[in-house]
């Protein structure tokens, strides 16, 4: 009585698909193994202990003279910087772009089963599709290729880094935000809609209220992955800690670099730690 | 008010969810729709609050046909039309003040329905409805840490705020106590009469429709099985109504042996041996 809620058959046809499924990842892992070159012995190769030693006794005792403090302060507030302007950029492309993602808002599902055929595909496929396509390029290109770009478009410095995070964190949170709005139980919706709300409507007093705590858990976890990724991006020249460890490393200087990592790591657990305060409010 | 003739419903899977259903519901009639699940129901109320689209046959809502209803016209009549569900379908992590005012999301423009959720709007008209459903003290309560029964009262309020001249209730009490489904059955019947609304309620409790409602509908296999007062529905037409559904055919027996869950609630039903 439910209606067309689905109910799905294990038919032969399901079964044959899921043995071919299990087989192609079987023979995937298998070729993965040979061609990526995995042999561990190579990590016990003299040359390579070497090196490593070379590495780690360069490292230790960790560069923490004041004068080298004094100076990591700016790389450290240009990647937080750089992180949460980037954030905000992301939420702002990928808020609006995941929405329009969002099938059981645009064009399929309980909410359009009274829109007609062209109204669906114009009014919904439609958007819904060039959506889905912007996101996937965002997101499919590494945000360390857009830095780059960015960075011969402005020029050096922490806002090519913004860019770069905005658009590539952007595709990423547009992707997830979609599937989380996605998972939302449709019910509710079905009710709002029944009562005349319209799309907008349907999102600030459904949607948005039952996805919101995955919703800002997603995005917190991302910004924590922005404090990472602004370093590698430094590598390019798009400013921060990034920017400093890529010189250290080139100049042999590794008890620089322990230290960068070390506040790397600090900067990763102040992030986890803010973000653990705000998603206990809101989650709770 | 309402006029379906032959309204058909094929779903895409191919089942056959309502086979032909004809009825025509006049402006402040009261009706309950019994038969056993599966029977169709559901799908039948969902066509009447313009959520689904009829596979075939025509729907009228004040004469008008509603197959060419769209955009804004199709929303306005949305509007007229309020439904409360067996799952209340409220939104759970928002407070009852919203959920409550979310009645009036079909006037509401979206700049409006944003600014209430920062600071309720005609939080007072919230105040007024809830205390109309005998629960004023729950307006600032998150919804999803009400109880079922309470919950069920908030979506009432929602309709009351929506002001509908049509109320559809899908099962509205299946999941509450018996005490409390009759004081529900009893709240949506009463509001209905003082503002003249129609009333059209699925009622999985064959007593309840036959002790509230003055016209019973049965259906069963996707169409009208009877259409009578209840003083006309006898045991044999419950029997056939329900005839191969065990769990409901237990029920209709246990009438008959003048066994109610809802005890004095409910008056001895004509035909039935008590």
């Amino acid at each position: 009585m439910a209606g067309p809620v689905g109910r799905y058959p294990d038919s032969t046809g399901r079964r044959a698909f899921r043995y071919l499924l299990i087989a192609a990842v079987a023979v995937t892992f298998v070729l993965s193994l040979r061609t990526a070159q995995v042999d561990p012995r190579l990590l016990l190769d003299p040359q390579a202990l070497s090196n490593v030693a070379r590495f780690v006794s360069g490292a230790l005792p960790p560069r923490v003279d004041r004068e080298f403090l004094a100076f990591l302060v700016r790389p450290i507030a240009e990647t937080v910087q750089i992180s949460v302007m980037g954030m905000v950029l992301a939420v702002l492309i990928g808020a609006p772009l995941g929405l329009l993602a969002t099938s059981s808002l645009t064009w399929r599902g309980i909410l359009h089963e009274r829109a007609t055929r062209a109204g669906r595909v114009l009014g919904g496929l439609l958007p819904y599709g060039l959506a889905r396509a912007l996101l996937s390029v965002f997101r499919s290109i590494p945000e360390y290729v857009w830095a780059f770009m960015f960075v011969r478009a402005v020029g050096l410095g922490p806002f090519p880094g913004v860019l770069a995070l905005g658009v590539a964190y952007g595709g990423m949170l547009g992707k997830v935000y979609s599937e989380i709005l996605e998972g939302v139980n449709p019910r509710p919706l079905e009710a709002l809609h029944a009562a005349g709300a319209g799309k907008s409507g349907v999102v600030l007093y459904g949607l948005v209220p039952e996805a919101l705590p995955h919703v800002v858990s997603y995005t917190l976890y991302r910004w924590e992955c922005a404090i990472r990724a602004s370093a590698i991006m430094g590598f390019v020249g798009a400013g921060g800690l990034g920017q400093q460890i890529e010189l250290s490393m080139r100049m042999f200087q590794f008890d620089e670099v322990l230290t960068l990592l070390a506040v790397l790591l600090a900067l990763v657990g102040a992030v986890d730690f803010v973000s653990g305060r705000v998603r206990a409010k809101v989650v709770g | 008010m309402y006029e379906l003739a032959d309204v058909r419903k094929v779903f895409d899977d191919g089942s056959v969810a309502l086979d032909g259903v004809s009825l025509t519901v006049g402006r402040g009639e009261h009706v309950a729709f019994i038969g056993p699940s599966g029977a169709g129901k559901t799908t039948l109320f969902r066509i009447l609050n313009l959520t689904l689209r009829p596979t075939g046959g025509t729907l009228r809502l004040d004469g008008i046909d509603v197959a060419t209803l769209s955009g804004p016209a199709l929303r306005r009549a949305r509007m007229r039309i309020g439904t409360i569900y067996q799952q209340h379908n409220l939104v759970g992590r928002l407070r009852v003040v919203h959920n409550v005012l979310a009645g009036n999301l079909g006037r509401w423009s979206t700049l409006t329905a944003l600014g209430s959720l920062v600071r309720p709007r005609e939080a007072g008209q919230a105040a007024r409805a809830l205390a109309q459903v005998g629960m004023p003290e729950k307006l600032h309560a998150r919804t999803d840490e009400l109880s079922g029964g309470q919950q069920q009262r908030v979506a009432i309020a929602r309709v009351l705020i929506q002001a509908p001249d049509i109320i559809l209730a899908d099962e509205p009490v299946s999941s509450v106590d018996p005490t409390l489904a009759v004081s529900l059955v009893i709240l949506l019947r009463d509001i209905s009469s003082e503002s003249r609304k129609t009333l059209l309620m699925n009622l999985h409790s064959v007593d309840l429709a036959l002790t509230y409602f003055p016209r019973i509908v049965g259906i069963r296999d996707g169409r009208v099985q009877f259409d009578l007062a209840p003083d006309k529905v006898t045991a044999e037409l419950l029997e056939e109504l329900f005839a191969g559904h065990a769990d409901e055919e237990r029920e209709v027996a246990a009438l008959r042996a003048g066994m109610s869950p809802f005890g004095r609630a409910c008056r001895p039903l004509p035909g039935f041996d008590r």
